[in-house]
């Protein structure tokens, strides 16, 4: 193989001709990898990794996908393990629009609670922490 | 900590062979980015050999900032061949890929070790960036030593080929730990424990790993070090290295990219 790049020509590569295609099980597993930026924080799907075994996997993780950002953890699961759900029954996730009385945004109920806190003498922490938070920066 | 000409040149004989270790394996083990044997493979090895570069900038740095050395540039573009102190096993072309893992992992260990030895150094700029580096070369040492038990017990071919890569580099390895004429000087000074204290302690950590891969080291009595690197005398394979290195700052020395 002829190519500009001196690296490659002194590796002298054979011709292209002489690969030979993966037989199937020669392939390695597939790996999700999950990113976790601080600890505490959930872990979040960035990609996969191919590799024979579990350590050279997270050992690929590293380099793909940790290295470029803040990382204090990360998860491989081979890709099998993981249980989806059917395409076919995308279907199930459609909600009829009316029904906004399902979802959280549509109930308003912080003024009861708040008049419920005065009623009874509770004290809203966050509400004092705000408070607090507003004397401070004016002085 | 002010020191006198002869104490600094001592420091700078230290700085010096460690940089152009770290410069002249990173260049090697740049070789491989774009045909590593897989992707991610081909991802890691070429970040550690990032990894190297970043470190011998670190070291020219000291050099140039704390001993009065030229810019890292020039250092590392613009010296003779006899300049250079890196060790033989460095300069060698990256082979067949067991070639360069092996080299990698020989030589992670003893960077480890080194860096460990000198977290504790009295010379404060090396100390600090001793202890920088001590993720990136704990990496290094785990993707290695993976590989070494990984291939070395596979199958037939692999051990073979990992064992035959353990026979041409061990002694170059050794090269690592030729003294210096100022052993004596940087132990008193308590810059660095010396090479013959980094050697027993390098041994004592590759031994059991090896022994898990199922490698075997020849006998210490055939032992046969590759000295000559730290004293500027280098193989056949570092000045073509230099010369394709500098390439670009030999044309245009203030060059940008």
């Amino acid at each position: 193989m002829n190519s500009f790049d001196p690296r490659i020509n002194r590796v002298k590569l054979p011709a292209l001709e002489e690969f030979k295609p993966l037989e199937p099980l020669q392939e390695w597993e597939t790996y999700e990898v999950f990113h976790q930026k601080k600890r505490g924080d959930q872990h979040i799907h960035v990609g996969i990794v191919h590799a024979p075994d579990n350590d050279t996997a997270l050992m690929f993780a590293k380099e793909s996908f940790g290295r470029r950002r803040q990382t204090a953890n990360l998860w491989v699961v081979k890709s099998r393990d993981v249980v989806p759900t059917d395409y076919d029954d995308q279907d199930i996730f459609e909600t009829t629009p009316e029904k906004t009385y399902r979802e959280a945004s549509d109930y308003y109920c912080m003024d009861r609670i708040r008049k419920y806190q005065q009623e009874h003498g509770i004290v809203d922490r966050k509400e004092l922490r705000r408070k607090e938070k507003e004397k401070a920066s004016k002085k | 900590m002010s020191y006198t000409g002869q104490q600094k040149n001592t420091i700078k004989d230290l700085l010096f062979k460690m940089a152009d270790d770290q410069l002249i394996l990173g260049h090697r083990n740049s070789e491989w980015t774009g045909i590593g044997p897989f992707i991610e493979e081909d991802i890691a090895f070429s970040s550690i050999a990032q990894d190297k570069i970043g470190q011998s900038l670190a070291l020219y740095n000291i050099l140039h900032e704390q001993l009065g050395e030229a810019d890292p540039d020039t250092l590392g573009f613009a010296r003779s061949e006899k300049e250079f102190k890196c060790c033989h096993l460095v300069e060698y072309p990256i082979g067949e890929y067991e070639f360069s893992l092996m080299r990698n992992f020989l030589f992670a260990h003893a960077d480890y070790l080194r860096f460990e030895m000198l977290a504790d150094s009295s010379f404060e700029p090396l100390a600090k960036v001793a202890k920088k580096f001590r993720g990136e070369i704990k990496y290094h040492v785990m993707h290695s030593d993976n590989w070494i038990k990984k291939l070395g017990t596979a199958n037939d071919e692999s051990h073979s080929r990992m064992q035959s890569a353990l026979n041409e580099t061990f002694n170059l390895a050794l090269g690592i730990f030729e003294p210096s004429e100022f052993e004596n000087e940087l132990i008193e000074m308590k810059i660095f424990a010396g090479e013959e204290s980094l050697k027993s302690k390098w041994l004592e950590t590759i031994k059991p790993i090896l022994e898990e891969a199922s490698l075997k080291l020849s006998d210490e009595k055939d032992w046969k070090p590759s000295f000559g690197g730290r004293k500027g005398s280098h193989t056949e394979y570092l000045q073509p290295l230099l010369n394709e290195m500098g390439e670009v700052f030999r044309i245009d020395a203030k060059a940008e990219w």
